[in-house]
Formats: C-alpha cells, structure tokens, sequence
C-alpha cells in the first residue's frame, strides 16, 4: 500500500493505494465518483477522462498513485455552485448524449479541447475529440454541442 | 369543491416540440445509475476463465491454486453446477426439426468457441479475481475447429458432431407456394436481364459503450438482478426457467443502460454466472465484462453469405427475385438468434413492386460466438441486398439508378399495399422523400461533376449512392410473431398513475438504453391528459415496479410502448368522466374533456384533472359504486408492422491512388411516421447512419484460422471516431402509419438499415469507370485499391476471396476486376 494525497474535485483526500490501482478505479471504487466510467482496456474510449491539473487525461489510463499531489477534477466538479459548465449546458441544449455512458469523458475531453482552443473549428473539434468514443451520436451532435459551447450558445 | 375554477393556460402541444431530455442532468452531471456502481456490503467480485480455443474438449481443470489464492471464496467449473445450470434460452426455433446444441453457462466437457466460460472465480475484489483466475488450470483437447461459413455449410468439420451437421435449420418462403404472387423459377427463366451476385454481410461487434455488468443479491425475500439489459421483463422468466426459481422471487432491475444496439437483448451466461455463485455463496456478487471480454463473448451480429438472383424485363421493371442467404448462428442459439435472418425474410423486396419472390435461409453452426440480435436485425442485410441488387440492375441498363427504382416502387396512391412477402405496407411516400432528398443532395450538379471527373481521369473519383429504404418496425403484431413460432408476443403495457398533488406516474414497459422514453412519454402522457411535461415522471427498468412489459428492440418502444401509454392515458380519462360528472351535479353524456379540463357541454363549469384526482383519492364524496383512484393500465398490440422509409444519398470521393475514401455529403430524408419529439428522431438517425456507415466502410470481426478473435478490442475493431465522420443532411416526410393511434413508425433502426447500401453504392459508383461491379465490405482502401488495380476485392486472408460473380463453382471469384463474369448476363 501506498499513501496518497490529492484533490479531487475540490476535496483533499489521503488514501493508501495498491501501487497497482488505476487511477478510475481509485475514483470509482474509493471515493465513489462513479461518474466517471470504465469503457475499454486499450485507452480507445476516452469514457474515463478526467482532468489532472487542468488537462484532460485518461484514468484509466493512469496508476492512482500517480496522481499523488495533484488536483483531479471530475464531471462532478465540473458545474459550480449548481450552475452547469458551458460545455454540460451546450451537450443537452444540442441533444449531444442518448445512453450517456460516453458522455463524462466526452465532455471533460471537449472543455479541454476548449481551453486550448476556444474558436475551433469543426476539424479541429472532430480531431480534438478523436480519443473518445461514441456509439449512439454519430457525433453529428456532440460537433454541434461544443461548437454551441464555444459561442457561448447555451445557457445552464 | 370548487366547481368554476379557471381553465389551465392554454397548452402548446408536447406532441412535436424539439423538448430537451429529462434524462439529460443526471448523464451530464455524472450522477447516472450504472450496473457496475452497484456496491453492497460483503459484495463479491467475479471473473471468468474463458477457453483460449474454439474447439475443444476440457479433459482437467485443476482450481487448487486459484482456490488458495488471496481472498478468494469460491472457484465452480461447469462440472461443479452441471445439475443447476439448466441452459440458456432460445426463444424463437424456426423450424420443428431445427438442430440444436444445449447451451451451458460454463462448459462442462467442450468448449465450442474461444470465449466460452469454463469456471468462475469469486474474490472479494475484482482485482483478487482476475489474478485467481489466471490461475486456473485447465487442460483442453483441440477438436477440429470450423470457423468458416461457407465451408461450415459443406459439413466437413463440424462444430457440434453429436449433431452430425452443421445446419441448424432451414426456412422458406415462396411467393407462388403462399399464393402471394408468382413463380420466381418461371421469371428467372423468362428473364430479358439477370443479374446474380453474392454479398457478404460481414461478422459485427454491437460495441455498446458500456460493457456488460450485473449484480446479484440474493439476501432477502427476492433475488435482486441489476443487469445492463435491454430486456429486464424478458430476462426475469428466462432466469427463472433457466434455474427453476420462481419467477415470483426474481427481481431485476434494469437503471442506466449504456447502449445496447440489439447486443443486450440477451440472456447471457454471465448472468445465470452471477445468480448461481450468489446462490451458492449467500452472498451479493457482481461481474462486469472487460472490453475485450464483451467484444468476444457477447454475442455478434450479422455474418451471412447472400445469393441473390434479380429478373428484370430490359427496360427495367423487375420481374422476380430469389434470395439464398447461409447465416451464421455461431456456436449456440441465443435468445432469438434463428430468427434474425428471417426478420428479413419479408424485407428482400424493399419497396419494389417485385411479382415473384423466393427466400431460401439456411442458419449454420461454426465454432464462433455465437450471433444475434445487432441493430437493424435482418432487415439492413436484406435492404443492402436489394438495393446493391438494384444499382447493378441500373448500372447493367445504363439507367440512373433513382430512375430504375422509380419505375419499381410502390406509387404514393397505391397505399396499403400488400407485396408479394405478404406483409401489407401501409402507408408511404416514396416520390415525396426522393424528391426532397434529390434537392438538398444537388444531384444532379454531383452527377456532372462525377462526369467531369471521369472525363479527366481525375486520380480522385466521385461516387454517388442511392439507398430507397423500407423496414418494418414496431415488433410486432402478437399474432404474427405466434405464426413465426416466437416465443411471446408483442404487446406492450403501460400504466398511468394520478396523484394526489396532481402529478403523474408513467410507467412503461419498454426498457431505455438512450433513447429518451421519458422525455418522449412525458411529452405524450401531457398532451393526452393535459398536464405539464414536468409533472411526467416516467417509471421503467424495475420489474418490481414495471411488473410486465417487453422492453425495448425492434424499433417498437414508442410504436408499442407509447401507444399503450396513450391507451392507458385514455383510460384514465375514462374513469375520471362519472366522478367529474358527480362532481358537476351533471349528466356523465355531458362531460367533454380538455386539455386538462372536465367540463359540462354548454357551460363554464368545470373541474381540473389534477383537482379530480386528489377528489378520487380522498374519495370522500364518489359517486356510488366508483372505486377511489383514477389509476389505469393498458396494453396495446398493434393490428400490423409499422413501415418507416426513406431515401439516402451518399456522395464520396476515392482516391484512386491509394484506395483512400473521403465522405463529402449525406443527406437524409426519413418518413418515421408523426414525430414526438423531432430531436430525439434526428439524434436516432445520427448515431444509426454512423453504425451503417461504419458496417460499410470500418468494421469487421476477424477471425485467425484458428477461430480467435484478432479484433477483440478498440484497438482492433473500427468502432469509428468523430475524425472519421462527417456532419448529416437531415430531413423528413410525413405520411402517418395507420396501425397505431400516435400514427408513428419507429426510428431505431432508419439510419442503420438505410445507410449502408448507399455507402457501398457510392463506393462501386466511383469505381464504375474502372469495371468495379463489387467491393466487399467493410470497403477498405486495401480492398479499394486492389478493386481497381484488379488484384480482388480482398484485404486479409479469409476475406480476400471476392464476392463470387457467378454460382457457376468454375468462374474464378474475381469481381473487384470487373471482369465480364461479374457482369450480369443480358441475353
């Protein structure tokens, strides 16, 4: 077992860790942030992005012992005070989610495509999402949802 | 009681209005129900030993080790439940003398496809498991293994020798031989034009994207099924007949499913897994597949050879057609796995006033996983074959190919129609979507463009493919599923509850994985009773509080399962009539109701309905012998299938250098009957075009000689990306079914049956100029670039092998070459 100490949205925890657990598996399983979900073994889907220090990244992709130190937000961190994010508000304003399961990585990977590039366009959002998948969509409205995002479109 | 209170501000209608999902704040803020967040004191955790061959007999499991493993509890191999494990169901034989295999949820003495379960491990963590279960030590036999169909259908290795054959069963129908039209052996021989041609309809993975999970508890009065299922009413008897528990103690519960796509319409040997091991144990226990475990152990879909043999007159009027498919059912019979090529035994036809018809289907056992249920479900195999089938009629003629399928549609006046597969189309209008396809697409300005580009040798070719679609949706008239021989019906239930403080319980029988019932429901039950779409709380997914219904497949929830809502809604209304009628000191004839509103013709008195139902409830002042409560419930089957249709044009552009294809536009244009809500059926039509497109273009289950999955992960299998797609031309007609009172058609499966066709008709289309009469899909570059360079329209091994021009055994399988053979033979 290891110690840890990190954030996650917006709370310390310290926790002792196999040196093996994932760092989704520490999410879900410890500190029961089960919106964040395991959709593959290969780090194809993107269902489990997180952002680590501002950066999207994949969970499970990533030993929780890992993140000792650092500041984990998840889509529970994500709207503040109750007020969706943008990108939360514009993905059900354009109906961009049906099962949803893909949905929380799909959206924690669009707000960091957006905070690197707030003006993309939908190329550029097309390959900005290209790590995480979905099947319900076809994508057609999850393009739609950040570009409506990305012109301050949607309101939560 | 107030008798004159003011009327409800006038309502817009729900029916129609684009309203965004109620489901959606909990998916976007993280706080969905998934199976897999279920935890429960003492839970254990389960994982799998799964056969690494395809054919096998197990001659020694040796679980010493995996027992002494850390916080290991228990290790069962299939010889430890063979008396408890009953078999896993199949529903739907479709034939008296169908051959079948006994399905055990872990194999006892052979494994009969590389994924097949042969024990089970339960630790208290996942972890723990799945390091016991390495240890498991299992000694297998190899047995000749079949893995390919076409030599499955020749009986030389066979999957189940105790069977003595491969073919499980075999099915016809003849047009002549029902008295539905005419003899296709006589238009075959009277043909001006003949065209044959084999297609492939490759193996696919559903590739939900949550992988399947369930939990069991069985502490307590009941045992308590979380599933990730499509069909938790249809799971709940099928585990109770399967393990002879009664199914008054089963519960099962179906919360946030994450996709299923046909994949989850199932009974799953993991399932049955988990209710034995916490039968066993005592205690709550929980499996969740690993990605590669649900890509190579859930079942598959589609996977047949199709023969089709097309009779036309020269000037284009089609005049029979023949079909002979070989499907592959894999190694077992799933839960409606024989069925599935027959769904599209009456859709081979499309919406082609053909005189003569002949279906031929031969289901066939391999030693692979064994197939099923994959959206669409019989009817995108035979759409692809009939509209493939009808651009090389077009392509043989040199007719465009919207003008040959012109001449052979169902005019809009000759609605109902009844077609010589028997089923009557009720309604439709194909010139009208055609029409309005053809102008967003500019056809015509593509067509001279692709003109242009031919004319020039341009090294980047454009394709143009049409796809005039029809399915028939809305499973299914309970009396023609019983004439098919399934094994239930396909009614749906509903139950609508008013209460006291006015608000409103739907509860339903179909089962949501995404497609936004309750935003949809809500919006019907609140036109139909008047109240506000928020007061709507729909109910579904809980056996114990949805205690009957037929969940959800087949493009039938809203087509079924809605229109009982609005029985059930109708009803209320109903009952509510005589108390308003006390209520109002007026004559029950005199009541009409509104929006909302009882109220006396003729007067301006009148009673809410929310204020009714807490009348009802408090019951206080009834008229003699009503019964508290305005509660009711109903079930709707419909009279017929629904037909949604449409038209699909695809354009592309090949670059003829490296085989590359680049999708420049899709547009289209679907008739899903009247709209409930126009976002739900857009975003519907997004996703299905995507997984049609990607049957065409991506994705495939490959399997190595040996009978392994090599695509048994993203990595692997083309699930497609946002980078690989394009943004839709949507649109719609209208011509309202008339076997339902919403006078819907189902949108599920629209975009999947339809797309596929048009992306291999572009394909083929661009390559016309090279003598390209086939690609086979998926249509890789790989396979692309050896189509025009001649060298088959191969790409991998087993696939390499081009569709077969000819049924003549010594034509050599070359189409991609467009050699003279894969012409089609005027005479």
């Amino acid at each position: 077992m290891t110690r840890i100490n990190v954030q996650v949205d917006g709370a310390d925890y310290a926790d002792d860790v196999e040196p093996r657990m994932l760092l989704v598996h520490y999410l879900r399983e410890r500190l029961g942030k089960t919106g964040t979900v395991v959709g593959c073994d290969t780090s194809n889907c993107g269902a489990c992005t997180v952002h680590l220090d501002g950066r999207s990244v994949k969970s499970c992709n990533m030993l929780a012992v890992q993140a000792d130190g650092h500041t984990v937000t998840t889509i529970e961190g994500l709207a503040t005070d109750g007020e969706l994010h943008p990108v939360q508000a514009a993905f059900r304003e354009c109906h961009a989610l049906q099962c949803g399961y893909c949905t929380p990585g799909m959206i924690m990977q669009s707000v960091d495509l957006l905070n690197e590039n707030p003006n993309p366009s939908e190329e550029e959002i097309r390959t900005g999402l290209e790590g995480n998948l979905c099947r319900c969509t076809g994508y057609h409205n999850i393009v739609k949802a950040v570009q409506t995002a990305a012109s301050g479109g949607a309101s939560a | 009681m107030t008798v004159t209170e003011d009327r409800p501000a006038e309502q817009a209608h729900e029916i129609g209005s684009a309203r965004r999902r109620k489901e959606d704040q909990r998916l976007i803020t993280g706080r969905a129900k998934w199976t897999d967040n279920v935890m429960l004191p003492g839970m254990l955790h389960l994982a799998m030993v799964r056969s690494p061959f395809a054919h096998a007999k197990i001659t020694h499991i040796d679980v010493s080790e995996a027992k002494k493993s850390r916080n290991v509890v228990t290790v069962l191999t299939g010889a430890d439940v063979a008396d408890e494990q009953g078999a896993l169901p199949c529903a739907w034989p479709i034939a008296e003398d169908q051959k079948s295999q006994a399905h055990p949820s872990i194999a006892v003495d052979r494994v009969t496809f590389a994924g097949e379960i042969v024990a089970v491990v339960a630790a208290r963590s996942a972890d723990e498991a799945r390091d016991a279960a390495e240890l498991v030590d299992v000694d297998y036999e190899e047995l000749p293994a079949v893995v390919d169909l076409k030599e499955a259908a020749a009986d030389t290795v066979l999957a189940h020798p105790d069977l003595g054959t491969n073919k499980s069963a075999f099915w016809q129908f003849d047009s002549a031989g029902a008295g539905t039209g005419g003899s296709v052996d006589d238009a075959i021989r009277d043909a001006e034009v003949l065209i044959e041609r084999e297609y492939r309809q490759q193996r696919l993975i559903p590739a939900y994207m949550e992988p399947r999970s369930y939990a069991v508890d069985p502490t307590g009065e009941q045992y308590v099924m979380w599933s990730s299922t499509q069909i938790p009413h249809i799971l709940k008897l099928m585990l109770a007949l399967t393990l002879g528990i009664p199914e008054s103690k089963i519960r099962v519960i179906a919360q946030d499913v994450g996709g299923g796509f046909g994949g989850k319409l199932q009974v799953t040997p993991e399932e049955v897994i988990t209710m034995l091991v916490a039968r066993r144990t005592g205690k709550p226990c929980k499996y969740t597949d690993t990605r590669s475990e649900s890509m190579m152990a859930g079942h598959h879909g589609r996977d047949q050879w199709q023969k089709l043999t097309l009779a036309a007159k020269r000037d284009g009027t089609v005049t029979g057609l023949k079909v002979d498919l070989l499907a592959n059912m894999g190694a077992y019979l799933g839960l409606v796995t024989p069925g599935i090529p027959i769904l599209g035994a009456f859709m081979f036809i499309g919406i082609y006033k053909f005189p003569a018809y002949q279906f031929n289907c031969t289901n066939i056992f391999t030693n692979l996983t064994w197939t099923d249920a994959y959206r669409g479900a019989g009817r995108p195999e035979a759409t692809y074959a009939i509209e493939r089938m009808m651009d090389q009629l077009a392509a043989e003629l040199d007719m465009d190919p919207i003008e040959v399928r012109e001449k052979n549609w169902i005019k809009h006046e000759e609605f109902p129609f009844t077609t010589v597969a028997g089923l009557e189309y009720d309604s439709g209008n194909y010139e009208a979507a055609t029409a309005r396809a053809k102008e967003m697409f500019g056809y015509d300005e593509l067509r001279a463009e692709q003109k242009r580009r031919r004319e020039s040798n341009d090294p980047v070719q454009l394709g143009i493919g049409v796809s005039t679609f029809t399915e028939m949706c809305g499973l299914a008239p309970s009396r023609v599923l019983g004439s098919l021989n399934y094994g239930a019906g396909g009614w749906e239930h509903a139950q609508v509850r008013m209460l006291p403080s006015g608000k409103v319980e739907v509860v339903t029988g179909v089962s949501p994985h995404g497609q936004g019932h309750v935003t949809a429901w809500s919006q019907i039950a609140a036109d139909r009773l008047g109240v506000p779409f928020e007061d709507i709380e729909v109910l579904h997914g809980d056996t114990q509080v949805s205690h009957k219904g037929l969940d959800t497949y087949g493009s039938r929830s809203l087509v079924v399962g809605g229109s009982a809502v609005v029985a059930a809604a109708d009803k209320v209304i109903e009952r509510a009539k005589p108390i308003a009628a006390h209520l109002l000191e007026a004559s029950v004839d005199d009541i009409e109701f509104e929006a909302g509103r009882f109220s006396v013709a003729g007067t301006d008195k009148g009673i809410g309905i929310g204020e009714l139902a807490l009348a009802s409830f408090s019951a206080h002042n009834l008229p003699d012998g009503v019964e508290p409560g305005l509660d009711a419930d109903a079930t709707f089957d419909p009279s017929n299938f629904s037909f949604p249709h449409g038209t699909h044009l695809c354009a592309l552009e090949i670059d003829t250098e490296t085989g590359g294809v680049k999708m420049r536009k899709y547009v289209a244009v679907d008739d899903v009957g009247n709209i409930v809500n126009p976002l739900l059926v857009e975003g519907q039509v997004h996703g299905g075009l995507v997984q049609g497109i990607a049957q065409a273009l991506w994705e495939e289950a490959v399997h190595d000689a040996a009978g392994t999955l090599v695509s048994a992960s993203f990595v692997d299998y083309l699930v497609p990306t946002a980078a690989d797609t394009i943004s839709f031309d949507t649109d719609r007609t209208v011509t309202p079914s008339t076997s339902n009172p919403l006078g819907t058609k189902g949108v599920g499966e629209a975009g999947t049956i339809a797309s596929t066709p048009a992306v291999v008709n572009a394909v083929v289309d661009a390559l016309q100029p090279f003598g390209v009469s086939d690609v086979q899909m998926p249509c890789t570059p790989e396979r692309i670039w050896k189509a025009i360079h001649g060298s088959g329209a191969g790409g991998g091994e087993p696939t390499e092998k081009g569709a077969m021009p000819h049924f003549d055994e010594d034509q050599s399988p070359n189409v991609a070459t467009g050699t003279d053979t894969a012409q089609g033979d005027v005479r």
